[in-house]
């Protein structure tokens, strides 16, 4: 924990735009992490996120697989294991209080998907 | 543990004080209960049950590593083994227990360890690592859950036992000894009536364990779980009155002979008892802020039924389970082919339950329990009970407890708790799990939560919504038609008429579905790509770590030597597990994502085609040798289920579908458990329709006789199309039909009368399905784009670090938790 508070997160460039796949994920490793990235296209425009990939519940690799979709106003994406839910902007599991996972900055810069971490 | 309850009911009761906790050990209050979970790969932050932000928020000065040594009750100051002081009003001891060490020569070597904190787990681990053998001294419940975690990490698992039985204080003799042998079978070797005399240097492994009876045991490590003793110390030392055996005395407030200290949790001694369990002293908890804060509420015993999992063994044990009870009256049950012991304990007058035994089998637990602890009365032949169920078991549903009955004993809740909950505004199991606390401690609750949440709710009138989700208010049926009559070709389009949102993972695979049964495209196209569920995206069934199965089609079950070979060549290239499946196929797992491409490229290139084990969708149909070779057989099965299952391969339906082809009316296709059966008779075909095994199998019905193999089709393609057009999503088709008005007779005359004039337009959908048919793979391995998606990483070519196996029989499986961490035996991942 202490060694996280001293680290000063960077920006990595991960892909092209073009790589993501629309209203689904793809997942990226930056160092030893596993970053699920979403791009999602509704009325509202374009949207990116990125959360960790591993499945706490499932504890498995496997969120970049999941479903996208929304409940209750909230973009989520569903466990392809055990089909909880977990917020695209937060991390925060809508099933479990105790469960959530990273929540990472995206942005696109000419074409290049970038990811703080 | 108890201390960290009370400090948490205290904030709650909004009492005007400061509060100081002095833990002894380095951490704050964490999860004994789920200790072992340690080994599974659960950390000291996972089981932590609060933390210095959190008391710090409420205002709790809390200290770690602050062990008191000494109460002066005179002056109200207790000192620390560091000589720091500090001053109470009011005193809570909380001090637990400490495991018990047999006074043994011999019993303080390096490798004799307890089992109580992470820190003696820390111990275990380490000492694991550097052992073969391991025992452990008790075969009580902490015993033989330590017998596990020894067993788990791999080591070979002796357990020793000083009484007769295994776990005597919560079974009796029988129990005891159905649960010896349901453990030996799984490997960990049971000693009972065994006393240790001495732990001496051993010949073959570190240590010999020499026992009264002249016998021995040699062992790398040993493990004392030999029972648990109050940490009473401090009572001791300040003179409180105390039990003879230990324990401070407490009233039904709590309080010690010392009306300012209170004592709760294992250290406490109510009359004359010690409670080695969280729910009492949760209790005693309560009771104790009660007292202080002005409320309500004494301490007046705890039940201490047990139900737990020990290995995989399910035991449960309620009240008075050694019948200690005059005049008690009492039924067993014993199936000792399946390892399963029941006793049912009643009163003298036979009209409640006082006392249970389950063993390898606890599922009337819930019902028993609820029996004993709201004095219910039992039916009429109280043995029901506990008899496996034929057909009519009485279940005791929530309507028949009274408010005043416990739904959480952990918690304390009972039912006009919830009912208030739910009068408060809670509509669903997470709210009130939120709102009352049921059912998140030992989680044995959870069932019997989720029954009285329903049948409430359902008393207050809240419909079950038929819409499929927060984005269509139309059930399956309707979208079907929609999308059918409107030709809506995207789920975009879909949305955009007749939905809101974006849409989630119940909807969109439906969608998905309906597309695929009305316009039949390729699955993997763009705009139905997001829509389906990830077996369907990844043409294959994924497995618990991540990795994806592969079930080519062998249709009828008929496979040639060649393509026998092909199956084994991949497997081994890609190192593969491999396992004959129940629908007469062949599943090899253990494929990365990234691997699918390369596998399904060389079984495409062979002559295979996908299965569709993933899809909602024709699975097998599972056929029998038949007239070709059997000498009863009296039509040519095989070659029906072969030209069946290629007529019907690929078609999408609400849920998956089986056939089996029998030759004769021997049944060994078992086709009357089937969606579609078909049975060969002198003259032509039986058809049945509508059976499934599964949860819970049907059989299925007799649908039209005697038929020729155009009929037979004809019928087939009517009934599957039918089905697929007004089912319910995830509805099979025995469900389906039960629920048609006019059951199976309504369902003849459609399809064989065309009572509803649809039958030309059921069997042309069904052949523009045939026709379009295509092999997913085939399509998917010729299509740079689709392959796009099977990479793992976009920016790597690097494989998931987490997919891990070990060798077992000859073959691959994933790795445990404990094993990964290990490191040791596992295999690296291949590149191919
Ligand atoms: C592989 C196999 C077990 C085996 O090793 O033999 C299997 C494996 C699975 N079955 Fe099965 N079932 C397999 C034969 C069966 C059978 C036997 C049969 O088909 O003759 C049954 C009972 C017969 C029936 O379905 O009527 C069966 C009843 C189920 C059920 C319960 C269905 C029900 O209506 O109650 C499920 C759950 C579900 O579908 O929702 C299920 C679900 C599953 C899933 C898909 C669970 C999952 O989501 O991971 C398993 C994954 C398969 C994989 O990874 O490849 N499996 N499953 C069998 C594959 C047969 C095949 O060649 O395709
Ligand atoms: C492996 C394992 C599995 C279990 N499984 C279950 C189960 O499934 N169900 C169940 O109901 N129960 C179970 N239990 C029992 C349960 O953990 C105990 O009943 C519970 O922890 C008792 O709480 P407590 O607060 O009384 O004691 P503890 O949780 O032991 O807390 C006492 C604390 O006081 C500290 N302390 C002691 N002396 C001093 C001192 N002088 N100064 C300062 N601090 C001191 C100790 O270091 C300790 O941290 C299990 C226990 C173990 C070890
Ligand atoms: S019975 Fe259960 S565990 Fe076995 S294959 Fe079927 S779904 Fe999996
Ligand atoms: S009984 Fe343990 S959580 Fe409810």
């Amino acid at each position: 924990m202490q060694a996280q508070e001293s680290y000063t997160p960077q920006w990595h460039d991960v892909c092209h735009e073009d790589d993501l796949v629309t209203n689904s994920g793809v997942c990226a490793l930056i160092g030893e992490e596993q970053v699920a990235i979403f791009r999602i296209v509704n009325g509202e425009g374009t949207q990116y996120f990125a959360i960790s990939n591993w499945d706490p519940i499932g504890e498995a690799n496997v969120l970049y697989r999941g479903i996208v979709g929304s409940l209750g106003g909230k973009t989520v994406v569903a466990s392809p294991l055990y089909k909880e839910h977990y917020e695209l902007a937060t991390g925060t599991c809508l099933e479990r209080d105790d469960v959530s996972v990273n929540a990472y900055p995206v942005r696109v810069d000419a074409q290049r998907v970038l990811i703080e971490l | 543990m108890v201390g960290h309850h009370f400090v948490e009911q205290l904030i709650n009761s909004q009492h005007d004080c400061h509060v100081t906790v002095l833990s002894g050990e380095g951490r704050l209050a964490y999860d004994r209960v789920y200790l072992s979970s340690y080994f599974a790969g659960k950390t000291a932050e996972d089981l932590a049950m609060t933390t210095p932000e959190t008391y710090q928020e409420w205002g709790v000065d809390a200290r770690t590593n602050a062990r008191v040594s000494d109460i002066d009750r005179v002056a109200k100051i207790v000192t620390l083994e560091s000589g720091e002081s500090f001053e109470y009003d009011k005193l809570i001891l909380a001090t637990g227990s400490y495991p018990f060490v047999p006074p043994i020569p011999g019993n303080d070597q390096p490798h004799c360890l307890v089992y109580r904190t992470i820190e003696d787990l820390e111990a275990i681990s380490a000492s694991s690592a550097q052992s073969k053998v391991g025992v452990v001294v008790g075969g009580g419940l902490l015993g033989l859950e330590a017998a596990n975690a020894l067993k788990q990490a791999g080591l070979e698992t002796h357990v020793v036992e000083f009484a007769p039985q295994l776990m005597a204080v919560q079974l009796d003799m029988m129990g005891g000894e159905q649960l010896k042998v349901k453990i030996e079978e799984l490997g960990v070797q049971v000693h009972t009536q065994k006393a240790t005399q001495e732990i001496v240097a051993g010949e073959n492994c570190r240590y010999r364990m020499n026992f009264s009876d002249g016998s021995y045991l040699e062992t790398d490590l040993i493990l004392f779980s030999a029972g648990i003793r109050p940490s009473d110390q401090l009572g001791r030392s300040s003179e409180l009155a105390m039990g003879e055996r230990g324990g401070i005395v407490i009233n039904n407030q709590c309080q010690t002979s010392d009306s300012d200290i209170y004592a709760i949790g294992e250290c406490a001694l109510w009359d004359n008892r010690i409670y080695g369990l969280v729910a009492p002293g949760y209790a005693m908890a309560r009771a104790a802020v009660a007292h202080l804060t002005g409320g309500e509420g004494e301490f007046a015993g705890a039940d201490m039924s047990t139900k737990l999992k020990l290995m995989g063994v399910e035991v449960g044990s309620i009240g008075d389970a050694h019948v200690r009870t005059p005049g008690a009256q009492v039924y067993t049950y014993h199936n000792q082919p399946d390892g399963v012991y029941k006793k049912l304990v009643l009163d003298p007058t036979k009209t409640h339950v006082i006392g249970a035994v389950l063993v390898g089998d606890t599922s009337d637990y819930d019902t028993l329990l609820q029996y004993a602890l709201n004095e219910i009365a039992v039916p009429e032949a109280p043995e029901s009970l506990i008899l496996p169920s034929s057909g009519e078991a009485p279940v005791l549903g929530a309507d028949a407890l009274g408010d005043s009955a416990t739904i959480c004993s952990c918690y304390n809740v009972s039912k006009g708790d919830i009912v208030n909950a739910i009068d408060g505004g809670c509509c669903s199991v997470g709210d009130v799990k939120g709102a009352t606390s049921a059912s998140t401690g030992c989680g044995g609750c959870a069932a019997l939560l989720k029954n009285v949440v329903d049948s409430e709710l359902e008393k207050r009138g809240v419909e079950v919504s038929k819409a499929i989700c927060e984005h269509f208010n139309f059930t399956r049926q309707e979208l079907y038609h929609l999308i059918q009559v409107e030709g809506i070709k995207s789920f975009n389009e879909l949305l955009e008429k007749h939905g809101t949102g974006m849409g989630c993972d119940i909807c969109k695979p439906a969608a998905g579905s309906i597309f695929a049964s009305v316009w039949n495209d390729y699955i993997l196209q763009q705009q139905h790509q997001p829509l389906q569920d990830t077996n369907d995206t990844y043409l294959g069934n994924m497995q618990k770590d991540g990795t994806y199965s592969i079930v080519p089609r062998v249709a009828g079950g008929e496979i040639t030597p060649d393509k026998l070979i092909l199956l084994g060549e991949v497997a081994k290239k890609y190192n593969l597990y491999t396992k004959i499946t129940g629908g007469q196929r062949i599943d090899l797992f253990g494929a990365r994502v990234d691997q699918l491409p390369g596998i399904w490229e060389a079984l495409v290139t062979g002559g295979f085609e996908t299965g569709h084990a993933y899809a909602k969708a024709l699975r097998t149909v599972k056929s029998c040798v038949g007239s070709t070779w059997c000498r009863y057989g009296v039509q040519d099965s095989v070659t029906m289920a072969i030209d069946l299952e290629n007529r019907y391969k690929g078609l999408r339906a609400p849920h998956k579908i089986k056939f089996a082809v029998s030759g004769c009316t021997r049944e060994c296709a078992e086709a009357q458990g089937k969606d579609i059966g078909v049975i060969a008779t002198e003259n032509g075909w039986n058809l049945y329709v509508c059976g499934n095994g599964g949860m819970k199998p049907r059989h299925a019905d007799l649908f039209a006789t005697d038929l020729d193999d155009a009929t037979l089709v004809k019928y087939i393609d009517r009934v599957l199309m039918f089905y697929t057009k007004t089912a319910d999503r995830l509805q099979r088709t025995s469900v389906w039909m039960e629920n048609l008005e006019g059951g199976l007779e309504y369902l003849q005359q459609v399809v064989i009368e065309d009572s509803l004039g649809i039958a030309d337009e059921l069997e042309a959908q069904m052949q523009l399905i045939t026709d379009t048919y295509q092999c997913e793979w085939k399509t998917t391995i010729e299509s740079p784009d689709a392959l796009k998606r099977f990479r793992q990483f976009v920016n790597s070519e690097a494989t998931d670090s987490n997919i891990q196996f070990v060798t077992e029989r000859d073959q691959i499986r994933p790795a445990t938790k404990a094993e990964k961490f290990s490191g040791e035996k596992a295999i690296p991942v291949e590149i191919v």
